[in-house]
């Protein structure tokens, strides 16, 4: 026999999908399948229920650079021992984990006097940099599925990095007011290189690699209904530029998709900047939103919870007592580069893949932690790698989708015999931290 | 006029937050009491006195007092942070954040400065006499007002995000400027020298940018409006004036739209894109000879690392590559 759990929320990317249907065994300990996911989302599942290849208690570096298998007592003792000693530790990561987890390590951070950062720095932070100066006009993914008859996916390709996307809000399901599908809608996508994305879509604007920002203010002044200069604009013909603009003059209801193709491209926060004020202009016309990919699946939650408890989405230096923020100087990237903190940890994220090299040895040569339930390059060059029960399958705990839609996760599966959960094993520290501070 | 002078004892651990080096906080007093002056480091607190030595004098108020730091302050922030008067001069090189918030008096670099040197300064000098980084006389993160008064003169390159949100006082860089210069601005004058890289003036909508050596690339968005003679630094000249942003709103003064305006030296040819284009440097290539000379020494290199080869081939030929160039170098050598 087996139970089935039902509306089972996806602990993947910033899509969030909560129509998950999970088997389990009798004893609710292993995963038999999953439907509903995508190929990612179900693989996370199956992988994390095969506990043979998982380790389960925290592991310590030797000096010939092999891992001893510690307690989580002695885990604790040593992350606390670090992040009191230092003078500026750096807490990266909280987008892989729950918000409950968040506010925890957030509190850690306060007494410590470090800096928070979360995926952002790499992502989307760029995002959230625009979003400060020139704000945002946004909707949910409820309404774009109901509502919306103009897509515009800029920078992205949901066919691979949000697969479901496509499928359950943007392109083919049948809303209350757009019962026709996908023969109702228009697609524009802007990329590059020809993707599975641009196959689906109406209009191709492929713009030159870099020049989104050029694209964008000619889009902006076409809709404004003065002269281009040149007949090609960043690599796409002119006449194909006031074609798209009539296109989405010509909508009932808009919406901008944009990824990472155009926030961490030339221009960074300036390109989404002149996206939002293209939504704006837009708004004289037609009703139109704008919507950011998020990639990790609580990254905008981690955002959240920054935002609530210190004003600020990533990025926050703690270290003189009050909050501060700058991405350029605060930003995880520039501290490892420039040299500037003294001690790391790392919680649900991966900079040891995704980071440059020259930060990644930073890593190495820092007091560092890796909270983390995977065997990742991180966890490979920090001193100690604390393995932690998976979010979302098998612990619960809330989660922000890309549209800031708080989600509950839940939990399907038992973890491993004694393995703490992130905040358990954060609530632990802060508890010590306390204790070393007082005395 | 009095003067303190503070030598650097020890390079910090970390990065220095001195935001107390300045005329005003300095002005009236004694030694003693300036090297009581708190900096930070992180999250602990230390005193001026623990990483400089203090001599000299200060003045009775901020206007009569000079602050001449000595020293390698290459890691230290802040230096001159919202000065309103008297002077402030720095021999080597400062990190970020020189001169931010200033209102007033005169700030001098000898070296380069990092990112963030007069960000939503309000008055006063600010002279830097090597390179700066990005976001130079910009607005803070979130705010509208960058620049609003004042003069900023960088003789060397600057980075990125200069002058956004500007609107009022005077940039002036000798050398090149990268990207993005003058997003936002609602006023002010930015001059370059150099070459201007690109995205010059992006959603600008009042202002003057002048870019004596070109643009690279011109937005797609601004218009060749007409050419313009105009007295620069006593000299006359012709200029190419180009009206935009075209995206952005614009007010009406007297029936007329107010633009941002470009002024191209006119003596630049019309480049393919109806724009000025203009080529930088030619990209640097290495010579046949050169390139064996190079195979059979990347073979008694066991790993050659992109900056070992990019550094001897500086040394060795005296072309500085970039490093993209020189990564394609070594694939394509050892194989």
């Amino acid at each position: 026999m087996s139970k089935t759990i039902t509306d089972v929320v996806c602990p993947f990317c910033g899509t969030l999908c909560d129509d998950l249907i999970v088997t389990t065994d009798d004893e609710g300990k292993k995963i038999l399948g999953v439907d509903n996911a995508c190929a990612i989302g179900a693989e996370k599942f199956i992988h994390s229920s095969d506990h043979s290849h998982r380790v389960t208690r925290p592991r310590k570096m030797q000096e010939d650079g092999s891992f001893k298998e510690i307690t989580y007592e002695e885990a604790i003792e040593h992350t606390a021992k670090i992040l009191v000693n230092a003078k500026k530790p750096l807490m990266y990561g909280w987008s892989s984990t729950s918000c409950e987890a968040d506010s925890v390590g957030h509190e850690i951070a306060e007494l410590c006097g470090g800096i928070v950062d979360n995926t952002a720095a790499v992502c989307h932070g760029t995002t959230l940099i625009a979003v400060q100066n020139v704000g945002i006009p946004s909707c949910t993914l409820g309404e774009v599925k109901n509502r919306a008859d103009r897509i515009i996916f800029w920078g992205c390709n949901p066919a691979h990095a949000h697969p479901r996307h496509m499928s359950r809000y943007s392109i083919f399901p049948r809303g209350y007011f757009t019962g026709k599908g996908a023969k109702q809608r228009k697609i524009i996508v802007v990329d590059p290189r020809p993707t599975d994305t641009t196959n689906l879509a109406d209009i191709h604007l492929q713009v030159e690699q870099g020049y989104d920002y050029e694209l964008l203010q000619a889009l902006r002044a076409a809709i404004r209904g003065e002269p281009l200069a040149g007949d090609v604009i960043a690599g796409v013909p002119k006449e194909t530029v006031y074609e798209a603009v009539d296109v989405l003059k010509s909508g009932r209801f808009g919406v901008i998709f944009f990824g990472m193709g155009v926030t961490q491209s030339l221009g960074k926060d300036h390109n989404i900047d002149a996206a939002i004020c293209l939504t704006k202009d837009l708004n004289d016309y037609t009703k139109f939103s704008i919507v950011a990919m998020r990639g990790h699946y609580n990254v905008t939650g981690s955002g959240q919870v920054l935002g609530w408890q210190y004003g600020f989405p990533y990025s926050v230096d703690l270290s003189r007592g009050f909050a501060r923020y700058n991405p350029g100087e605060t930003g995880s990237i520039e501290v490892l580069k420039r040299q500037e903190a003294d001690a790391i940890f790392v919680l649900g994220s991966d900079p040891g893949a995704h980071f440059p090299m020259r930060c990644v040895k930073e890593i190495s040569r820092l007091p560092s932690v890796a909270i983390d339930p995977h065997i990742t390059p991180t966890t490979e060059i920090c001193d100690v790698h604390v393995p932690v029960a998976f979010v979302g399958v098998e612990v619960g705990g809330n989660c922000y989708r890309m549209d800031n839609v708080p989600i509950e996760a839940r939990k399907v599966v038992e973890p491993p015999e004694g393995m703490m959960t992130d905040q358990q094993f954060l609530s632990a520290v802060l508890e010590r931290v306390k204790e070393l501070k007082a005395n | 006029m009095d003067t303190v002078k503070l030598t650097s004892k020890v390079v910090p651990e970390l990065y220095l937050e001195a935001e107390h080096i300045s005329p005003d906080v300095f002005a009236g007093k004694s030694n003693q009491e300036i090297g009581d002056l708190s900096v930070h480091m992180g999250n602990q607190t230390y005193k001026i006195s623990d990483y400089f030595t203090v001599e000299g004098k200060a003045g009775a108020t901020a206007a009569e007092t000079k602050i001449v730091v000595a020293g390698d302050v290459s890691k230290v922030k802040y230096i001159g942070m919202k000065m309103t008067a008297g002077e402030v001069e720095v021999l080597g090189n400062a990190d970020m954040y020189v001169g931010a918030w200033m209102e007033g008096g005169k700030l001098l670099v000898k070296g380069s400065v990092d990112s963030f040197a007069g960000i939503a300064m309000k008055g006063g000098e600010l002279i830097i006499e090597g390179d700066a980084k990005n976001y130079i006389g910009a607005a803070y993160r979130g705010d509208w007002r960058g620049m609003q008064g004042g003069k900023i003169v960088v003789k060397g390159n600057v980075g990125s995000d200069v002058g956004s949100n500007i609107n009022g006082g005077t940039i002036d860089i000798g050398g090149n400027a990268d990207v993005h210069l003058a997003t936002h601005a609602e006023g002010g004058t930015i001059i370059v020298r150099g070459i201007a890289k690109g995205r010059v003036g992006g959603q600008m909508v009042k202002g003057d940018i002048y870019c004596l050596g070109g643009v690279e690339r011109m937005m797609p968005s601004f218009k060749y409006d007409h050419t313009e003679e105009i007295e620069l630094d006593g000299k006359k000249m012709n200029f190419q004036v180009y009206y935009g942003d075209l995206g952005e709103r614009h007010g009406k003064k007297k029936g007329e739209i107010i633009y941002g305006k470009i002024y191209l030296t006119a003596a630049q040819p019309e480049g393919g894109e109806g724009a000025t284009a203009v080529k930088s440097e030619r990209k640097a290539k290495l010579s046949e000879k050169q390139l064996e000379q190079l195979a059979t020494e990347l073979k008694e290199m066991k790993e050659p690392s992109v900056q070992n080869v990019r550094e001897y081939i500086k040394k060795t030929f005296g072309i500085d590559l970039k490093p993209m160039q020189v990564s394609r170098l070594i694939d394509s050598l050892s194989r």
